[in-house]
Formats: structure tokens, C-alpha cells, sequence
């Protein structure tokens, strides 16, 4: 068995503020030659924004594009078909880019009415900058980051589970990237964490499962041994 | 420690993420623009953030610009444009407001030209930003206005004082302008602490019924707002005759400020009264306008609250109302839209007929009021007190100090 290697965990926060580039889109083909023309962070906050922003509970639809098709242009189709991308099956943005281009475009072709039709409430192509800071908060091993997960605010959680998945896009978040040092345990903990779907759930949701994945292991580890 | 109440009721965890947040701020100089000290949203807000940020270590400064009546006429005519009143501003006082603008720089410019981040709210001192001139730190302009349909010669004036600046602040993305520097969003936000929203007795809610006639026995449904066409309280009348045959004993509360300096509102205020008729059940308050407290108690007092708005800029009065755990029944516009969420928080309408029939639902249904109200006060305190909008002033600065860079990391 290899051996652990004591690295301390870090946990930082983050701040998301909104800034309004300025495009709307009131037909669909705007919208298409919106999201062709704009920016990755864009599409990143369209896809991703919505869980550190005001909202109730479970959204109806996980991105923004899926939202406006249904309550802008009122097409369900075209809307359910984009609330089922999952942003984290693609390798780059611009692969997510070009795929929801290619369903708006096959709309287009289906449904003729879509050339024409008028939303009264515009979609705005919005994009976000992210302020990263340290907290004093510091754990030495999992069962410390067991013991401190379920008080993490949800915009921390959101930076090392989501946001992390821009920066170390191989381990898929911060807290597996940190698991590798601890061996079989590590991996177990892991496993569990590759399992949990944080794109169609609430921020405070995705807290309890990441505490439940932690601590459901490390007791199962403990029987174990 | 002001910090410490506001703990007591955002949470220490928001306390914190301020906390944090100012550290790379402490120390530096921050200062405020607006046009008035005591009356409207604006002062009410920067009379909370100020003294909240010195205690986070910010060096927070408020200067008020002064003017003569013809510079408030001019700039109440801007702020009616900027709202969509197509009018036109004499050349007369556009010189004035100008010229006000310019003898204010010279008084201000030792307190703003070295400070870290300046914001300017609202047009009133928007020329600051280029008479100023030389200027060391950010110049960002707020807008606390609906500025979604501005009447466009008015805007094209004021565009070049607002672009002098290095951001500008808007309350929902629909009001962002095409703007040469980066166009911030940021939802307003309440006071708990205030006396609007503070918590009250239920005696001293139980007296304020007793001075206006209300029986806090039966259901009350109010709506609290300027006597406005654009709140449409002659449609809440109509909505609450069409409920009263299916609630008896139903009655509804239509409270704003005073009328006495709007022409316009002691019009819609009269058309309000002869609505309302000779129904007892309907009580029509003109309140003085620092009436807060009161407000603060019939908002209490009602089981479900109205804003039938049918144009809006954020609402702050839904807040409000949501923050007392009230579920609302709202107009389907502006920012009512990102505040009251179908079947959660309250209902959105379009329609007197839309309001009675979700009046209808929600006053036979008295757990439903309580769980909305419940969820309304939870959204509330998540999304939008002072506490967030401090938070997300201090994102901004944090990051205009550091170049606006898509993604900052502090420390």
C-alpha cells in the first residue's frame, strides 16, 4: 500500500459578480448567432452562473438557454433538449458551444415558425468574474474535511467542486486532486465523489452529499480495517 | 458591533465572506456621490454601507452634492427620462446642471481625486467623473434606476458623463445601456435592521390595526406603495371585490407615503378613494413618509401581500414583505419577476382577475401562506439583504483594484 503523503487542504472561497456584456437576443437565430460569437466565460456562466446565483430551490432547467427557450420563445422541445446537456461531458467549452448550436440549428430546420418568432423578454448574454480568496480554515486529512464539510458555505463548496473543474479539469475537482494522497481511503472517498452529479442539484444539496460520501466511507473504512 | 447584529440575522457565515473580501481593501479610501442626505433609497442604503465598511477597515467616506431648485428640476426631469418619460430638458437647465456639477467638483476634488474607488449615484453628479479631471483611483457610476427604456435623447446627453467613468453598477441586466467599460449587475437589497423591517411586537402590530379600524381576526391582504398608476391600486380594488365573494370577510389595506408633493399621486390617490367607495372593508392610507414603523406593522398584519405593478424597477417593497414571511402575489414585471417564484414564494399575475384567484387559493389555503412565507423569508435572507449587496461592492472594488481580470486570487 503506498504511503500517505501529509498535505495540508486549503479551503478557499469565492465571490461571483454578474456583468451584463451588453448582447440580447430576441429571435432564436440571435441567440444562435449569440452564443456562436460569445465569449467561453459566457457560456461558462450560462451553463454554470445559475447555481451561485438568487434562485429557488431546484431550477426548472439547468442552464439559461434551456430557461429562455421555454419562458421566451415558448418552444418545450428545443428547451428540454438543451436542459439535458450536461456541461461536464464535454473537454472544452467550445465542444458545449458547438453542440448547442448544432440542436438550435436542427430546430431552425424542423420548425419554421422559430425563424420568426419574437420573445417579449430578451435573453441577455451575461458572463461573471470570479474573486478567489483564502479562508483559515485548514484540514490535514480526510477526516478533518469529513468534520468541516457540512459548514462550508455554498460558494466554497461551489469553488472546489465546480469551479475546480476549469482548473484541474483530470481530477474533476479539488477535493479528489487531494485524495490521491491518501491511499486506499482516498480512493474509496473518491469514487464516491466521482459519482455525485452536481449539475442538476441546489449548492446546499450537493453539500450533503459530499458530506454523506465522506463520511459514509470513512466509517465503512473504519469497519473495514 | 454592527457586524454582529447583522450576524444575528444573515448569518455569521456572510459575516464572514465580508470579512475576508475587505481584507485586501482595508486601509483604503472609498467614497460615495449621491445628491441627498436624508429621503429616498439611495441615502437610505449608503446610511447602512457606509458604516458597515469602516468597521471592515474601509476608509468609507459620503459626500453630498448640492444644487438650487432648477438643479433638481432638471435632474428629477433626467431621472423621469431615463424611466421612459419622453420629454424634453431646456437648454436652460441642462447649463445649470452642468454648471452645478462644476462648482461641486471644485469643492470635492481634494476628497476625490486621490480617493481608491469612487461611486456616483444616479445622474445628479454623473459630470463629476469629467470635471474632476486628473483622478488616482476607479470612478464607478450606480444606477438605482429602471433605465430598460430610456428616453433616448436625454440618455445620449448623459452618456458621455457615464462613460468617463470605469464601470458602471445596474440593478437587473435589463437595464445595462451600451456602455464602453464594464456594466456590473447587482439586485438592490433591504435593511433588517431597519425600522421598515426590524421585528415588531404583536402588541405593537395589534395597536397599529386598532389606530386604522383593521380586525386582525380576519384575513387582510395590502398592498404597500406609492399612489402610482404604474402600482395599479384601482386593479387591486378590483381584484379584492372579486375575492370578497368568495372571503366575506375579507379586507384589504392600500397604504403609501404621502401625496402632498407629487401632483400626480394625489390624483391616483383620489381615484383610489372613489374606487374604494364606501366599503369599510377598505382602508386607503396616505402615510407620512417616515411613516416606517407603520409600514413595517401592516405588512405584519396582512396574511398575503399585493404589488400589482404593471411596470417596475426592482421592488423593493416585495422584499420587504417577503422578508415578514409573506407570501406575494405580484405584477408579472421587472424585478417582481426574480423575487417571486410561482408556487413558492407567492405568484405572479397579470391581471386583477390572475390576482383574486390566487388570493382566492392562498386564503383558503392558511399552511400554504405559512410555507411560502416561510420560503419567501428564507430567499430573502440568502439573496438579498445589505449584507449581499455589501459583498458584491466589494467583489467589484476587489476586483477594479485588480485590473478587472475574468478570475482574481487573493492571497
Amino acid at each position: 500500500m503506498p504511503a500517505e503523503k501529509l498535505v495540508p487542504f486549503s479551503v478557499k472561497d469565492c465571490a461571483l459578480l454578474t456583468i451584463a456584456t451588453g448582447r440580447r437576443a430576441y429571435t432564436l437565430g440571435e441567440l444562435r448567432a449569440g452564443i456562436a460569437g460569445a465569449e467561453r466565460d459566457s457560456i461558462y456562466f450560462h451553463f454554470w452562473g445559475g447555481l451561485l446565483q438568487p434562485r429557488f430551490e431546484e431550477r426548472e432547467f439547468n442552464n439559461d438557454f434551456a430557461a429562455w427557450m421555454r419562458h421566451g420563445l415558448h418552444d418545450s422541445r428545443l428547451a428540454e433538449k438543451l436542459a439535458v446537456i450536461d456541461p461536464r461531458e464535454y473537454t472544452s467549452l467550445d465542444l458545449l458551444r458547438s453542440d448547442v448550436v448544432e440542436l438550435i440549428d436542427e430546430r431552425l430546420d424542423e420548425a419554421e415558425y422559430l425563424h420568426f418568432s419574437r420573445a417579449v423578454q430578451p435573453f441577455e448574454f451575461m458572463r461573471a468574474q470570479i474573486v478567489v480568496f483564502g479562508t483559515d480554515k485548514c484540514v490535514a486529512c480526510p477526516e478533518e474535511l469529513a468534520v468541516l464539510i457540512p459548514q462550508l458555505p455554498a460558494s466554497s463548496i461551489f469553488y472546489h467542486f465546480i469551479d475546480a473543474r476549469r482548473r484541474v479539469p483530470e481530477a474533476g475537482d479539488d477535493f479528489s486532486a487531494w485524495l490521491v494522497n491518501f491511499g486506499a481511503r482516498g480512493d474509496r472517498i473518491r469514487a464516491r465523489l466521482a459519482q455525485i452529479d452536481p449539475y442538476f442539484i441546489p449548492l446546499s444539496v450537493l453539500r450533503q452529499q459530499l458530506a454523506g460520501a465522506f463520511a459514509d466511507e470513512l466509517e465503512n473504512g473504519h469497519v473495514a480495517g | 458591533m454592527l457586524l454582529d447584529d447583522y450576524a444575528q440575522v444573515a448569518g455569521e457565515d456572510a459575516i464572514e465572506h465580508l470579512r475576508q473580501l475587505a481584507r485586501p481593501l482595508v486601509g483604503k479610501r472609498f467614497v460615495h456621490v449621491n445628491s441627498t442626505r436624508i429621503g429616498g433609497g439611495v441615502a437610505e442604503i449608503l446610511r447602512k454601507l457606509i458604516p458597515l465598511a469602516r468597521e471592515l477597515g474601509i476608509d468609507a467616506q459620503w459626500e453630498v452634492i448640492t444644487g438650487d431648485a432648477e438643479f433638481y428640476e432638471c435632474t428629477k426631469a433626467m431621472h423621469n427620462a431615463l424611466q421612459g418619460t419622453p420629454l424634453r430638458i431646456a437648454d436652460r437647465l441642462l447649463r445649470v446642471y452642468e454648471e452645478t456639477n462644476r462648482t461641486n467638483a471644485e469643492q470635492l476634488r481634494d476628497v476625490l481625486a486621490p480617493a481608491d474607488m469612487v461611486f456616483i449615484h444616479d445622474p445628479q453628479p454623473a459630470p463629476l467623473a469629467e470635471y474632476i479631471g486628473k483622478r488616482s483611483g476607479h470612478w464607478v457610476w450606480r444606477c438605482h434606476i429602471d433605465a430598460s427604456h430610456p428616453h433616448r435623447p436625454v440618455w445620449k446627453y448623459l452618456r458621455r458623463y457615464v462613460a468617463a467613468h470605469d464601470a458602471s453598477v445596474f440593478s437587473l441586466a435589463s437595464f445595462a445601456q451600451a456602455l464602453p467599460h464594464p456594466e456590473y449587475i447587482i439586485p438592490p437589497s433591504i435593511d433588517p435592521l431597519s425600522d421598515k423591517n426590524i421585528a415588531l411586537s404583536e402588541s405593537s402590530i395589534r395597536e397599529t390595526a386598532k389606530r386604522f379600524g383593521i380586525d386582525p381576526a380576519r384575513p387582510v391582504v395590502a398592498q404597500v406603495s406609492r399612489f402610482d398608476r404604474f402600482k395599479d391600486p384601482v386593479g387591486v380594488i378590483a381584484a379584492y371585490r372579486l375575492a370578497k365573494d368568495y372571503v366575506p370577510h375579507l379586507q384589504l389595506v392600500l397604504a403609501g407615503g404621502s401625496a402632498t408633493d407629487d401632483p400626480e399621486g394625489e390624483v391616483v390617490l383620489a381615484e383610489t378613494r372613489a374606487a374604494a367607495g364606501d366599503d369599510a372593508d377598505i382602508h386607503v392610507l396616505a402615510l407620512a413618509p417616515d411613516a416606517h414603523r407603520t409600514i413595517n406593522a401592516l405588512q405584519r398584519l396582512a396574511d398575503v401581500v399585493i404589488q400589482k405593478s404593471t411596470r417596475e424597477g426592482f421592488g423593493l417593497t416585495v422584499t420587504e414583505a417577503m422578508w415578514k414571511g409573506k407570501p406575494v402575489i405580484g405584477g408579472d414585471v421587472g424585478g417582481i419577476r426574480l423575487q417571486v417564484i410561482d408556487h413558492h414564494t407567492g405568484f405572479r399575475v397579470s391581471s386583477p382577475e390572475g390576482t383574486s384567484l390566487r388570493l382566492r387559493y392562498l386564503l383558503h389555503q392558511p399552511r400554504k401562506i405559512q410555507t411560502m412565507g416561510w420560503k419567501a423569508r428564507e430567499f430573502v435572507r440568502e439573496n438579498f439583504l445589505v449584507t449581499r449587496q455589501l459583498r458584491e461592492y466589494l467583489t467589484l472594488c476587489v476586483g477594479m483594484l485588480h485590473g478587472a481580470a475574468e478570475r482574481i486570487e487573493l492571497g
